[in-house]
Formats: structure tokens, C-alpha cells, sequence
């Protein structure tokens, strides 16, 4: 397309993983010849989607299709292959399909394709089980799976809970196994910055498989100048805040699930629900994604009077010539990009009911007050209104931990109080809940000096600009109590946030209707503009981690021979703990802005809901 | 100048020498009482004695299996326990085969380690084996028994024993009168002699009788010997003739007359021109055309004066008259005179027959060579000649490089005289200018044949000298040579003892060929090799150097310095830690499995700690190393639930031991066990001092005894509900005593009841109860939230009722909330507020018209009386 052109640099075909993830799976599935039925992990069945769809299967032998849960297999071949992801829990229940089928005294032959990687652990729960001889076990290395033509997604929403919450490193070695793959096909990677602990973990594990892979030089030049790693715990507040891009949107009120989305009867304007992929592919889309929604409708009727007119050419056609080239070329765009509008003006509608409900606005303003700090009691107020009110207890569980983030915790009264009121509202079990967040540091209480200190750091961080005197400060201060400190050296929150110029934005904090631009990405801004950490020093000082890089390209003069010159200019952000459609669209901004194109990899696409969900104790 | 041509003899058209290459260093071998199995390419011999000789036994009864070098230097010995062993023989990666009697073949190394076995089938077993041959097969070596009933089962590959059985021989019940292998287009078959009548056999059960090759009358082949590439065969018959032609027995190429009706000791092929035969102190070679040399062998000093002979110095003169000085001596001397022990061929030109004492060399064209020796020698046969071992020395007899060598020896010549500032060098160049080049490839590859370096150099230096006047010549063979020849004087050296020749170095290649130095040990000449030929350090010095680390490890056996220190360099954790595992340094494998960031390789070691120790040693180890106590944790939470509080309760994680009971608790079924879990859960919480939690705990088990109560009492289901919806169902269903009484026992503070109540009594409808309520005392979350829940249920009447109470500020919003907009359009009149009547304003529709206008006088009033 004309667009990509204009965007600047050439973006890497990121389809090659696709096909190299399929032919895998086709692999797997032909070296057991015969028809066989398929069993999914639920995990795994919108991520395979995108991979392979049914009829692929159905080519390659596969005869029913059915979902990993706890029930029997009854009926089906007498073959059965297992699509999983490595966990103990699923392993868990194949053993037990297993031995079901031997108490019914059922012959079968049993293959369990495990992905990213097969799994030692998961080996021990089959003999455990006693089924470890039925059974033969493949790898399908099923990592980075291409969502859009600069979305990359792990789909592992757990590894946020298990890294992030139980310390769990089991899936580091999938995400560095993930990158090794990335550089083998597009090049290696010069650059490499990066934030957090995990960050650091998988930068050496890269460095130690791609030293192990040995020095052969790759085929293909190097066609990513940088890579940056970012630990989703060096900023929990952006994907807590309510999302108010259309992308953001979608996700947020929709659900977005690898890329797809499924609108209901009240968007479709029929009885029957539509699912479709989102991607740039799709013009309309394109073009809405990342704007602000309050400048999507009034695109959307534009838009909509094109096609009328365009479909008004038809009256004027004088030749048959004419018709022929209206009718064969144009007309099925439009008839495509019709139905892409209607959806998406359906879509709209339905954000808009949404918004208008009662709360909205004092929910933004709730929102807009804790990130700016100012109003905290009476955003409080509101937060335990909704408690009592038992409004949804994953929106409220949204904005505590926003209110802790955002001001280093809470004082201990609050702290208390707000605990004790949202476990009468909503169940004790949920004690677990609140235990999760706190050791997450999502969800904490003020130490009493704290609470003292970091109103003098807020005083001094004004007034000083002396290193000195503010790493002092640090080194008093827990680390997690620095959003405030932080927000003010990247200025995160724009002076006026009234009259914020929405429709032509020039400032990142328009995905945030003006209120906050994401932590993440202002973050990667400064970093790429300074090729490295110095003079953010102070700034990196305040995040959780250390920080590194490994700049290579710098030490020789000029560019590899073969690399795409246009590789300086392509970024690989790689979220570990997964990202927010707000962060990518920050993200695409910023790259319209300083002539980067940025490519995003994820461990999972998240939101603020998802992301407490996935911590939630009671599951 | 005769005296360098003294080892050679003309066997037709070619010529043969026989060089000494060792002097045995070994003493006492009297190789008549052992039986001897000699390993091709200059491998290593075994010696085993003879069972069928009688000799006095000095010591152990046990027979013992010695293996030499080709030097005759011992590199070790066996002392044999186990079954009757009645066969040797060499694999093509120089292992030892022992065939037993009862059929299992043991294998060893060249330092008499064991190293498997295998059999050769239950019918070897029962019926005993009786005979056996190894033979170089398509797939390696390959090894073929008769047993007792007669009866051939075979392997083709010894690596890979797969055994088959050959086809019968009708009418067999008697002893072949020989035997033999031939292994061709990718098949072994067994070509097999009863009296004078010969079958091939397979092993798809197929016999084929044979037409009878030899022209005259035979009672039987007694002998038989295939050449070294399998492609000539030889029959010796009771008659005392030798047969010479192809091994598929389609081509005759000649019939030699020994005259000795005995059956060989030995027959072998000497390259492919010349068989040769062995009698009593006197070798005989035989060659094309019936021509033949005879040797006679008196003493072994007199073979090593040969072997510093040099062939080249010759000029055709000299050659013509050694030639018939040899012949004349054939016809002194008329053949052999005892019977022939041992037939070989003498690599694929030759074959070389072996009676007591004399050597008879026989050549396809019915030519012969006669050597004498005089003690039991053995034949080896090699693929470009034939090795002679005997109690004193180690000759190798092989064909003389063919083609006129003339040009060759005159550069030869002029090198020497050069050397000797003699101007006669100029002469002879001259005589061969315009054969130079050929003479200079020819100076090379005579070099190549040598054995001697100070012979090898001076041919080299010719080759050099004649290169001078070359303009244009490739270096390449020249420099290839010398190299080569620098490696092979290397490993023919007397310590290493591997006499190769050039042809069967090339055929070997160079990496086999460090290959057996590091088989033989020698690691720093095989290091040295790799180095001085530039190969790659990963087939070449890694490769020797890793075998070496191997070696030394395995040297001491309980040796836990070493081990773990070479697996310091191995880089990946994935192979490092099974390995340290396998050694049993646990701690080290997790530490190190730890380090690697792999869970994976944690979870093994981890495991397989809890199989190896004592619940008790386990928890104490894993406890230094957080990461992986944290996955255990994970596992257990899955799989074992009591010992995940047994290991919180031996860390006095008394937080996280709680947690884990207040999720027991909500997976009991039975209220008695949850209540208990939680109980448990409560003591827990104390211990770690989390007094609110410990609170909420206690709370919630006062709620769920509450809630059974209720249950008991209203027959509907509470359980599981919290507090909140507790309260709110009782309300919904009028309840309202009981509610009040939990908002008492659990101090519900003021709002949150205020806005549970309205909540529930709109949702149960009772909007009796709520007016009352909202009457009761004044509410402490204001009057909207009455207006709200009316509205959520559609009732605006009853919403109506609650907007008086509204404070002045928010009754407008209010009135429009309720849709009211006449009534909020006067009250903001009557607040006197512009604002408020712009909001009205901007809520009317077009069916508002009048009201509208209405709004617009009174904003006009508003701003007339300011």
C-alpha cells in the first residue's frame, strides 16, 4: 500500500513466523499418518487461529476437533493428538482423559504437542499418572505469533502472573528462544536496551543461545536496528488507566482476542454476532485505531459520504467500458470497506452507550485526579462509593491499585478501610486478591515514614535539580513510590490539559485524552533519542531493575554490509508482562513523530481488567 | 650399484620386493605354537596359543590373549576366562573379536577392555562352532561361523550384529574341504568346497553348484584365499595346483603347478599381480606369464641387509641381469618340495601360498616367486601387498610401482652426482631432458614407496634437483608427498609401530588414521598431525583433545576433582547439569541449573533430589536456593497440597501457609473442614502478625456459622454469599431484623448500609419499606442515589417523591434526571441560576417547544435584574 511508503521506513515481513509456525504444526500433524481428532487447550484456540485454520487441519487428517476440558472423550478415531500449552494443570487433565479410556477399556493412540517448548515437569505428572509410556511428545515451538504487520504476540497471559506473582522463570527461556528466532530470520539485532529484572535475564539468555547457535553469519542482513525490553512492572499505571483510543476501546469493552474481535446483536444491527480480524489490512480500521475516540465518529460519517459519493459515480457511468472497470474494480472495495463502516459505526454506538452511563465521567475524572495527584480524597470517596455500591469489583480493584501506584501507597487508615469495606462487599476469598496485588506492589500500604519522605521528595524533586541531593532521596525510598517523581522528569502529565488538541494530536498524551502519556513509552522515547541511559540516569534510578545496553553498531564505523539501511530506524519494543493497544498506538505515534517505525512484541496484549484478572487468588 | 635392486624380483612384467619394516621387538613368541590374528593396515596383533600344538604349560592353565604392535611391542594382554576360544580376527575399527565355541563373540579393545558381545544364534550355541571367518564386508566387518552340523550362519556387520542364516549345502556330512567369504555388489556369499565339487550359498537359502574352473582332474580344493578387494579368488586343490582367476570364477587366470599335494598353512594375495606361498625357508612368488622369483630366507639379518636396498638406482642393464640371475636360480631349484600350509593372496596382484617353511607367490599370469623362510611365519594381506610376520622380523612384500622407471633413475643419477659435484649430473640430464617431468613423478612416488627416510630423501631430493629445470611445474604432489611421507614415518616409528603404506594411507584416510592413534593413546602425536596437516580444530585437535579429556577421566575412576572441573567449560547448562547430576554433585547440578535460568533443568534436578533423599536432607537443600524452592512450591500447589504446608511451615512462611488454607477451605465441600481450614488459616495469620487478615478470617467464620444458620432457619441458600450480598438478599426478602442484626455484629458502617439497603428494597420492589427508610433519619449518602435505584426500575413515580428532599444545588439535575424539565426550569429560576437554566435549555427537544421559549424569558428576567 501507497501508506506504508509514507510512513517511512520498511517494516520486516513478520508473516515468515506464521508460515514457519504452521509448517511445524503440519509437520507434527502428517508425522502421525492417518485421521486423528484434535485436542485444544482453550489457551490455545483463538492463538491458533491465526496459525492454521480448520480447513488446513481437516487437510492434514484432522477429523473432529474438540476443547481440553475435564470432561471424557467419547467417539472420535482411534487417535488423538493433543495441542497444549506445557502446564501441569493441562498435563494433567490429558493423563486423566488417559486413564479414562483405559478403565473404559479403549485402545488409542495418544501424541501431546506441547508449546513453546516440551517441559521436564510435565514428563513427571504423566508418569506420576502412570500414562507416560501411552503417550509420544512433540515440541511445537509456537512462540512470537504475528498479529498485525507490526504486532507481535507470545499469548501467555499467564506468564505475567507466573513470573511477575510466583517468581516463576519457566517461560524466560521461550521469550529469549523467541528473539533468537526473530534475529534468525531478520538479522541480528545491534541494539539492545532494556529495563527490569526480567529484561536483563532474557538479554543473557539471547546472547548465550545466539553464542551457542555460534558465530555463523547470518543469511539475511540486519534488517532491526533496536531492541528494547521492558519489564511490565517499570510501569503498572498505563495499562491500569482506562483506555480511550478506539483500539483501547474495542479491547476494553469488546475483548480483543489475538487480534479478533466478536461483536454482538447490538453492534451488527441483526440477531447473529460477527467476528473479525483487526488489522491494518483493513482501511477503515487503519485509519481509526489509534485516534482518540472522540475524533473517530466524525471520521467514520466523513468516510461515510465518500462511499456515498463513490457509490453515486455508478448514475454517471456513461460506457459499458465504465461499468465493467466500476463494477470489477471498485465496487468490491467499497462493498468491503461498506461493511467494515457499518460494523465499526455499530461498534461506536455501542462505546458511546457505554460511556454515557451514569459514572463514566466521574470515573475519567477519578482517574485524570490520581495521575495529576490532586483531589486524592475525594477520588477515595468515589473509589469506596463504588465498593459499596458493589459496582464491578474488577474496575474497582482497577482504580485501588491505580490510587496506590500512582501515590506510592496509601496511608494505613485508607489502606485498611478500603480493604476491610471491599472484602465485606465482595467476599472474603478475596483476601487471597489483595495479598496477590500486594506483593506485586500494586497494592500497598504507606510505611509511616514513607508517607513523610515522599511528600519531601515531591517538594525537593520540585526544587532540586542537584543529583546529589535526589539520589540521596532515592536511596531512602522503596522503589515502587516513584510514579510522581517520575511523571514529572519525563513530564508525563502536559501542562493544560483543557483544550488538548485531540483531532491532530502533537503531544503522546492524546491516547489519554490529554490527561497522561504512558510511562512505557515516553520512557523508550528518551532512551532511543539518547542512544543509551545517560542523562536518564536519575529517571531509570526511580524504575524497578536495573536498566543496560549493548550498543554494537556504534563501535563500527558505518553499517554492516547487507544490513537494510533502513534498519536504524526500525524498533523492536519487546513488552515482557504483556502491553496495552494504547501503548501500541503511543508507540506508532511516536514513531510518525521521529521517523522510527516501531514493531511491538508481547508476551500477551493486556488491559487494566485482564491484568487483574490474571493476578486474581481466587482462581 | 646391484645391491639396491637386490630385494626385487621380476614376477612377469612386474616386479615384487619384500622389505624388512620392523625387527620384532617382541622375545620368546615361537609363532608355531600361537595361533595369530594380525589387524590390516599395520594394525595390532593378537596371539593366542595354539590348543592343537602340544607344548609344556608354565603357570596359569588359563590361556592368555597378548596383543602387539606390528613392531612387536606388547601393548597388552588378556587372561582369558571365559569359553573355549577358537578364533581370532581384527574389525575394520581395530577391535579384538574373540569367537567362542559356543557361538558369543566378545569384543574388546586394543587394551584388552571388554566391550560388549553378541551371539551368533541358539543354533551356534547348541551345536558348537566349529570354524570361522572374518571378512571385510560391504557395511564393515563382517564375521561368518560353521558349526558342527555344517552349517554357516553369518553377520555382515559386527557393529550391528544381524544374523543370517546361509543357504544348506546338500549332501554336506562331512567337513568342507574349504571355505571362504566373498563379499561383492553389496552381498556376502559363501563360496564353499565339498571334495571338487564348489557351491556359493546366500543367505535368501539359494545354492548354486559351481562349474569346476581347473582344467585338469581334482579330488578337492583344499585351500582357498580372496583377495583383499574381493574381486580375485584362489584355489589350491589336493593335487598341489593353484588356481588363479576371478572371484565370481567366470575368468582363469592361471594355473600354476606347485607340485605339493598338501593343504596349505596359508595362501595370500600380494596386491593384485602375485600369490604367494610358503614352504620351508623358501618364499615363492609367482607372476603373469609363469614367471616366478624364489627367495630363499636363511636368516633374518640377511632380509634386514635387504631392506636398505633402494629399487630405483637401477639402469635397465643391472635389471636384465637380476632378472635372470633369479630366473636361473628357478630352474636350480625345482619348487616346492613340502606341502603348502597357507595360501594368502598378497594384496589383489598376487597370491601368496604358505607351506612349512617356503612361501610360494603366485601372480594371476601363472608366474611365481619363491621366498624361503626359515621359521613359521604368518601372512598378512593388505590391499597393496602382503605383510610377512615371522618370530624375528616383520617384512612387507609388495609390488614395485610398474611402468618404466628408467627416466626416474637417471635423475636419480644426476641428483647423486650433483651432490658429489661431478659433472657427469649434467650428462644424465640431458639423456632424460625431455622426459623430465615424468622422471621428477616418478622420483615422488618411488619416495612414497620407501620405507627408509634417508632413501625417502635422497629420491625427493632428486625430485627437487629435477624440478630446477622444470618450468612450469605443479608443486602441489611434490609438497602433498612430503607431507605425507613425514606422517608415515611418524607412525611406522618403532615406539607407535603402524607400518602403512602410502596406497593404504590414502585409501584410509588421514582422520581414520588419528582416529587409531587416539585409539592407540597417542594423543600428542595425533595433536601434532592434526596440527602439522592444518585440519580443521573440530575434526582435527578438539576432537583428539576431548577424546584425551575422556581417557583421563575415566582413568580415575573416582576421580571428583577432574570430572566437574572440565564440565566448568561446557556452556550449556542443558548438558552440564544431567552429567554433574549423573555424578552424583547434586548441589553443584542445582546450583548450576539455577544459574542457567531454565526451569526446566531445574524441575529435573529438583526431582530427582526428592527421589534420591530423605523428605527431610531434601527440604534442607532446596531451601538455600530460592528459585527452587519457589518451583517446588508451584508443583506442589498442584500436585501435593501437604507438603506445600509442610515447607511453609518449615520456613515459617506462616502468611503464605494461611493463604493456602483459606484456598483449602473454599475447595472443602464438607462445612465442618472448611470451617477447620479456616480456623487454621486464622492461627496462621497471628503467627505472621497479620492482624488484619487474622480479623478478617475470624469474621468469616463467624459469617459462614451465621449463614448455616440462616439456612437452617430460612431453608434458602446463604453460604458463600458475602457479607454485603448477605445482608442485601435478607433485605430483598424482608428480612429486615435479621439484616439489622448482622450490620450490628459486623459493624457495616453507616454508608455502605444506606447504600445496600436502598439497592436491595428497589430490586425486591419495596418501595413501602424504602420510603419508610428514607424517612427513618437523614441519609449520609444524600437522596440521588433514591432517585437512581427508582429510576433503575423504571419507577418514576416513586422517584418523584424522593426530589424534594435533594439539597438545593443538585435538585435541578435531579428534576431533569426524572425528566421533569418544567420543574427544574422553575427551580433553577428560583436559585436564580443562569447555568442550571442553559442545562435545562439544552435537554429540550422540539416536542419542548413552549417550554423553551418559556426558559428563554425567564433568562431574560434573570440577566434584566442583575
Amino acid at each position: 500500500m501507497a501508506v506504508s511508503a509514507v510512513l517511512g521506513p520498511k517494516l520486516p515481513d513478520l508473516q515468515y513466523l506464521k508460515r514457519l509456525a504452521r509448517d511445524q504444526l503440519v509437520h507434527l500433524l502428517e508425522s502421525s499418518p492417518g485421521r486423528k481428532d484434535l485436542v485444544i487447550d482453550p489457551d490455545l484456540m483463538t492463538p491458533l487461529d491465526r496459525i492454521a485454520g480448520a480447513s488446513l487441519l481437516k487437510q492434514h487428517g484432522v477429523d473432529k476437533i474438540f476443547k481440553l476440558d475435564r470432561t471424557k472423550i467419547h467417539g472420535g478415531c482411534d487417535q488423538l493428538v493433543y495441542l497444549v500449552r506445557s502446564k501441569l494443570t493441562t498435563t494433567k487433565l490429558i493423563a486423566d482423559q488417559i486413564t479414562a479410556d483405559i478403565r473404559d477399556n479403549r485402545k488409542r493412540k495418544y501424541k501431546i504437542i506441547m508449546t513453546p517448548r516440551r517441559l521436564q515437569v510435565c514428563d513427571m505428572v504423566l508418569e506420576h499418572e502412570g500414562v507416560f509410556g501411552l503417550v509420544s511428545i512433540e515440541e511445537l515451538h509456537l512462540d512470537l505469533i504475528p498479529l498485525d504487520r507490526d504486532l507481535l504476540s507470545m499469548e501467555l497471559p499467564q506468564f505475567f502472573r507466573d513470573y511477575f506473582l510466583h517468581g516463576d522463570q519457566t517461560w524466560l527461556a521461550s521469550i529469549a528462544k523467541s528473539l533468537v528466532n526473530i534475529q534468525s530470520l531478520f538479522g541480528p539485532i545491534p541494539n539492545v536496551y532494556g529495563q527490569g529484572r526480567c529484561a536483563k535475564m532474557v538479554a543473557d539468555m539471547v546472547d548465550m543461545m545466539m553464542s551457542e547457535l555460534g558465530e555463523r553469519q547470518s543469511p539475511v542482513g540486519c534488517e532491526i536496528g533496536h531492541l528494547f525490553l521492558i519489564d511490565r512492572d517499570v510501569d503498572y499505571v498505563t495499562p491500569l488507566c482506562t483506555q480511550v483510543t478506539y483500539e483501547g476501546l474495542l479491547d476494553d469493552i469488546f475483548g480483543i482476542k489475538s487480534g479478533s474481535v466478536e461483536f454482538g446483536p447490538d453492534v451488527t444491527g441483526t440477531d447473529k454476532s460477527i467476528k473479525i480480524m483487526l488489522s491494518g489490512e483493513d482501511e477503515v480500521f487503519r485509519a481509526i485505531r489509534d485516534r482518540h475516540f472522540s475524533n473517530v465518529f466524525g471520521f467514520l460519517s466523513a468516510k461515510a459520504k465518500e462511499l456515498q459519493t463513490s457509490y453515486d459515480k455508478r448514475h454517471n457511468l456513461k460506457s459499458v467500458q465504465d461499468m465493467k472497470q466500476f463494477v470489477s474494480e471498485e465496487l468490491s472495495n467499497l462493498k468491503k470497506q461498506h461493511k467494515a463502516l457499518t460494523l465499526h459505526i455499530g461498534a461506536c454506538e455501542t462505546i458511546t452507550k457505554n460511556k454515557s452511563r451514569g459514572d463514566f465521567e466521574e470515573q475519567m475524572r477519578t482517574e485524570h485526579g490520581l495521575l495529576e495527584g490532586v483531589d486524592v480524597r475525594e477520588c477515595i470517596n468515589f473509589i469506596e462509593e463504588s465498593i459499596n455500591r458493589q459496582h464491578s469489583r474488577t474496575e474497582v480493584l482497577r482504580l485501588l491499585c491505580m490510587l496506590s501506584s500512582t501515590q506510592g501507597g496509601l496511608p494505613s487508615k485508607d489502606y485498611k478501610s478500603l480493604k476491610t469495606q471491599f472484602l465485606q462487599s465482595y467476599g472474603t476469598e478475596h483476601l487471597l486478591t489483595l495479598h496477590n496485588l500486594k506483593k506485586l506492589g500494586l497494592f500497598v500500604e504507606q510505611q509511616a515514614q514513607d508517607a513523610t519522605a515522599n511528600k519531601l521528595a515531591d517538594k525537593m524533586a520540585a526544587k532540586l535539580t542537584d543529583g546529589m541531593a535526589s539520589l540521596q532521596l532515592q536511596l531512602q525510598l522503596p522503589k515502587k513510590s516513584q510514579f510522581r517523581a517520575v511523571s514529572r522528569k519525563l513530564n508525563l502529565i502536559p501542562k493544560s490539559a483543557e483544550n488538548f488538541e485531540l483531532r491532530n494530536p502533537n503531544d503522546m498524551a492524546y491516547v489519554f485524552s490529554g490527561a497522561y502519556a504512558p510511562l512505557s513509552c515516553k520512557l523508550i522515547e528518551q532512551v532511543l533519542q539518547r542512544e543509551g541511559w545517560t542523562g536518564v540516569e536519575d529517571i531509570a534510578k526511580l524504575l524497578p531493575g536495573d536498566n543496560f545496553v549493548h550498543l554494537k553498531a556504534k563501535s563500527a564505523k558505518g553499517k554492516a554490509s547487507g544490513s537494510n539501511p533502513d534498519s536504524d530506524k526500525i524498533v523492536l519494543v519487546y513488552f515482557l508482562g504483556g502491553c496495552s493497544y494504547t501503548e501500541v498506538s503511543a508507540l506508532r505515534f511516536l514513531g510518525k513523530q521521529k521517523g522510527y517505525r516501531f514493531l511491538v512484541a508481547t508476551t500477551a496484549l493486556t488491559n487494566g481488567g485482564r491484568l487483574i484478572e490474571s493476578v486474581s487468588g481466587w482462581k | 650399484m646391484a645391491h639396491v635392486t637386490g630385494d626385487w624380483n621380476p614376477l612377469g612384467q612386474v616386479f615384487y620386493r619384500k622389505q624388512e619394516i620392523y625387527s620384532m621387538g617382541w622375545r620368546d613368541i615361537d609363532l608355531d605354537k600361537f595361533v595369530v590374528a594380525a589387524a590390516p593396515y599395520g594394525g595390532p596383533i593378537a596371539l593366542i596359543r595354539d590348543e592343537t600344538k602340544l607344548v609344556r604349560v608354565q603357570g596359569s592353565i588359563r590361556p592368555v590373549i597378548y596383543i602387539y604392535t606390528s613392531s612387536g611391542r606388547e601393548i597388552s594382554s588378556i587372561r582369558w576366562n571365559s569359553g573355549h576360544v577358537i578364533h581370532l580376527g581384527w574389525s575394520c575399527s581395530e577391535e579384538l573379536l574373540c569367537v567362542q565355541e559356543d557361538g558369543s563373540v566378545l569384543v574388546y579393545d586394543i587394551f584388552g577392555q571388554f566391550k560388549r558381545t553378541f551371539s551368533m544364534g541358539t543354533e551356534a550355541k547348541e551345536m558348537k562352532v566349529r570354524d570361522c571367518r572374518i571378512f571385510n564386508s560391504h557395511q564393515g566387518t563382517g564375521l561368518a561361523v560353521m558349526t558342527s552340523s555344517y552349517r554357516i550362519f553369518m553377520v555382515n556387520n559386527v557393529d550391528e550384529p544381524r544374523i543370517r542364516r546361509m543357504a544348506d549345502v546338500p549332501g554336506l556330512d562331512a567337513p568342507p574341504s574349504s571355505w571362504v567369504v566373498i563379499s561383492q555388489d553389496r552381498q556376502s556369499r559363501v563360496l564353499l568346497a565339498r571334495e571338487n565339487d564348489l557351491y556359493l550359498l546366500d543367505h535368501g537359502g539359494q545354492y548354486s553348484r559351481q562349474l569346476a574352473p581347473v582344467s585338469q582332474q581334482v579330488e578337492a580344493y583344499t585351500e582357498m584365499a580372496v583377495s583383499f578387494n574381493n574381486k580375485y579368488l584362489a584355489l589350491f586343490t589336493n593335487t598341489g595346483l593353484l588356481w588363479i582367476g576371478s572371484s565370481d570364477l567366470e575368468r582363469a587366470y592361471c594355473e600354476f603347478d606347485t607340485k605339493c599335494p598338501q593343504r596349505p598353512k596359508q595362501l595370500a594375495w600380494c596386491g593384485t599381480g602375485a600369490i604367494v606361498g610358503y614352504w620351508e625357508n623358501i618364499l615363492l612368488m609367482v607372476g603373469p606369464g609363469k614367471d616366478y622369483v624364489k627367495y630363499n630366507v636363511d636368516s633374518t639379518v640377511h632380509l634386514s641387509h635387504l631392506s636398505h636396498l633402494s629399487h630405483l638406482s637401477i639402469v635397465p642393464q643391472v635389471w636384465y641381469r637380476c632378472y635372470s640371475r633369479l630366473l636361473g636360480e628357478h630352474t636350480a631349484d625345482s619348487g616346492p618340495r613340502e606341502g603348502l600350509c597357507k595360501v594368502v593372496w598378497c594384496g589383489t596382484g598376487a597370491i601368496v601360498g604358505y607351506w612349512e617353511n617356503i612361501l610360494l607367490m603366485v601372480g594371476p599370469g601363472k608366474d611365481y616367486v619363491k621366498y624361503n623362510v626359515d621359521s613359521t611365519v604368518h601372512l598378512v594381506p593388505e590391499l597393496d601387498g602382503l605383510r610377512i610376520l615371522s618370530n624375528y622380523s616383520h617384512e612387507f612384500l609388495h609390488k614395485v610401482p610398474n611402468g618404466s622407471i628408467e627416466p626416474g633413475a637417471m635423475l636419480y643419477e644426476a641428483s647423486r652426482e650433483f651432490q658429489n659435484g661431478s659433472p657427469k649430473a649434467d650428462e644424465y640430464i640431458r639423456m632424460i631432458q625431455d622426459r623430465l617431468q615424468v622422471a621428477v613423478d616418478q622420483c615422488i612416488q618411488a619416495a612414497g614407496c620407501e620405507h627408509e627416510p634417508t632413501t625417502q630423501r635422497m629420491l625427493l631430493r632428486a625430485a627437487s634437483f629435477g624440478k630446477c629445470f622444470l618450468s612450469d611445474m605443479n608443486p602441489e604432489p611434490f609438497v602433498r608427498m612430503c607431507r605425507m611421507l613425514r606422517v608415515l614415518n611418524s607412525v611406522r616409528d618403532f615406539t607407535i609401530g603402524i607400518p602403512l603404506s602410502c596406497a593404504q594411507l590414502e585409501q584410509l584416510s588421514m582422520p581414520v588414521l588419528t582416529d587409531r592413534l587416539v585409539l592407540r593413546r597417542q594423543y600428542p602425536l595425533a595433536i601434532r598431525i592434526c596440527q602439522y596437516l592444518k585440519m580443521p580444530d573440530a575434526e582435527g585437535v578438539s576432537r583428539i583433545l576431548a577424546h584425551w579429556a575422556c581417557y583421563k577421566v575415566q582413568q580415575t575412576p573416582r576421580d571428583d576433582v577432574t570430572r566437574p572441573q572440565l564440565l566448568e567449560y561446557e556452556p550449556k547448562s542443558a548438558e552440564q547439569v544431567p552429567l554433574l547430576m549423573k555424578m552424583g554433585r547434586d548441589q553443584l547440578a542445582l546450583a548450576k541449573a539455577v544459574d542457567s535460568g531454565d526451569t526446566d533443568l531445574v524441575y529435573t534436578v529438583v526431582m530427582h533430589l526428592k527421589e534420591k533423599l530423605t523428605l527431610g536432607d531434601f527440604l534442607m537443600t532446596i531451601r538455600n536456593l530460592p528459585t527452587a524452592q519457589s518451583l517446588y512450591l508451584q508443583y506442589c500447589k498442584e500436585q501435593n497440597r501437604e507438603m506445600l504446608q509442610d515447607l511453609y511451615y518449615q520456613e515459617d512462611n506462616f502468611q503464605e501457609s494461611a493463604n493456602c488454607r483459606v484456598m483449602d477451605s473454599y475447595n472443602e465441600t464438607r462445612m465442618d473442614e472448611r470451617l477447620r481450614a479456616l480456623q487454621q488459616a486464622q492461627e496462621a495469620y497471628t503467627k505472621a502478625r497479620n492482624e488484619f487478615a487474622a480479623k478478617v478470617t475470624e469474621e468469616q467464620v463467624r459469617l459462614l456459622k451465621y449463614q448455616m444458620r440462616l439456612e437452617e432457619e430460612l431453608k434458602r441458600p446463604y453460604l458463600d454469599l458475602s457479607l454485603h450480598d448477605t445482608i442485601s438478599q435478607l433485605t430483598t426478602e424482608g428480612n429486615h431484623k435479621l439484616a439489622e442484626q448482622l450490620r450490628k455484629e459486623f459493624k457495616v458502617p453507616d454508608k455502605r448500609f444506606w447504600w445496600l439497603k436502598i439497592q436491595a428494597l428497589a430490586e425486591g420492589s419495596d418501595w413501602a419499606e424504602l420510603d419508610r427508610f428514607a424517612k427513618s433519619k437523614k441519609s449520609p449518602i444524600g437522596y440521588e442515589p433514591f432517585i437512581d435505584v427508582c429510576l433503575k426500575h423504571q419507577n418514576r413515580y416513586e422517584a418523584n417523591k424522593y426530589v424534594g428532599r435533594i439539597a438545593d444545588p443538585a435538585k435541578v439535575k435531579a428534576y431533569i434526571k426524572i425528566g421533569n424539565l418544567e420543574q427544574a426550569a422553575e427551580t433553577a429560576m428560583q436559585q436564580r441560576s443562569e447555568e442550571d437554566l442553559n442545562l435545562v435549555l439544552s435537554k429540550c427537544t422540539s416536542s419542548h417547544r413552549v417550554l423553551a421559549e418559556k426558559i428563554s424569558t425567564m433568562k431574560a428576567q434573570l440577566s434584566s435584574k442583575k
